[in-house]
């Protein structure tokens, strides 16, 4: 009888913790894994160390901005990829709804249709992004990276900017 | 001093099942079900015109089982507030043929839909926006399917495929 009970708590406790945990990342912030050098030197520099082994940033990713899809340039987003579903991808904004964008793939200008974003990799060398699958549509975007939290080394807030070479691409 | 500690742990108590519940409601309604209200004519005559309240299950399209046929809620593409009712009529791979609402001479086209994406339709081909016009939307943007009817009370019961 005794044990019954004790069980039936730990699962009542186990379910409160899951439920209040997936509450508290859809709605306000969850914590991410960065992989690959795409958004490199901002994130996964590639030079981190911690206890001699090379690590990837750990990021913490905003919900707030999904009640109203509002972005603004630079901002750092996470979304679907469009062509899988189960991946998901850390690019920065570099042009909203209405506006042009230059690119290099067809020399020529585009227009970002309407609740679309054109999303680029600080590291454009070795990035997968807009520039070879066009503006997604911002329904995609599951945060905002606001933050780096791990390794503590790199702990910081993430700047919101322009890439230099818009303006000189368009 | 004692009936303020009272007063302070009832008020914790219930601030702290409060948040439990909402949290409850938050989980059931984006990871089990929740209601929609169906507006529009774009699903004419499977959803009428207004009013149309029917549930949507939310975990199929989580591990993919979306198929053709099914009725999902889609995040519009050109409005990420907003979200559509259509029918799913073709997976990555298949072949659509279908005709441009916007073309002048109504033309038959035929395409492929890419990796990832899907190809929506209403069911009231004359008046609905979609993948005829916008193209095939990624699979990320579907939010859940659509299954049971629950008002009309005429109407009540699973959603045909």
């Amino acid at each position: 009888m005794g044990t019954q009970k004790g069980l039936w708590s730990f699962a009542n406790k186990f379910f409160t913790a899951g439920v209040l945990g997936l509450y508290i990342t859809d709605r306000f912030a969850s914590v991410a894994p960065v992989r690959g050098s795409s958004m490199s030197p901002t994130l996964n520099p590639g030079t981190t160390k911690l206890m001699g082994l090379s690590t990837d940033d750990y990021v913490l990713v905003e919900k707030g901005c999904l009640r109203n899809y509002k972005f603004s340039h630079g901002d750092v987003v996470v979304f679907r990829s469009p062509s899988n579903h189960k991946e998901r991808q850390i690019k920065r904004i570099t042009a909203l709804p209405g506006e042009w964008i230059g690119t290099r793939r067809f020399y020529d200008v585009l227009k970002v249709p309407e609740g679309h974003c054109w999303v680029e990799g600080d590291n454009s060398s070795s990035s997968m992004d807009s520039r070879s699958f066009g503006p997604i549509p911002l329904g995609l975007v599951q945060g905002r990276v606001t933050h780096v939290v791990w390794p503590p080394q790199r702990i910081g807030a993430i700047e919101r900017r322009r890439p230099q070479d818009t303006i000189s691409r368009l | 001093m004692r009936q303020w500690r009272r007063v302070a742990n009832e008020a914790m108590q219930f601030s702290v099942s409060t948040a439990k519940f909402i949290a409850l409601l938050h989980v059931t309604d984006s990871y089990l079900f929740s209601p929609i209200l169906a507006h529009g004519s774009s699903m004419l005559p499977t959803f009428n015109f207004s009013g149309d309240v029917v549930l949507a299950e939310r975990l199929s399209h989580r591990f993919g089982r979306v198929v053709p046929g099914d009725v999902v809620m889609v995040r519009a593409p050109d409005d990420p507030n907003m979200m559509v009712g259509k029918r799913v009529l073709g997976m990555e791979g298949d072949k659509v043929t279908f005709v441009d609402p916007a073309s002048i001479r109504q033309y038959r086209k035929t395409t492929v839909v890419p990796k990832g994406h899907v190809w929506i339709q209403g069911d009231n081909t004359k008046e609905s926006f979609d993948s005829r016009s916008y193209g095939p939307v990624p699979y990320g943007l579907i939010q859940g399917r659509a299954f049971f009817r629950v008002w009309p009370p005429n109407g009540f019961g699973f959603v045909d495929d």
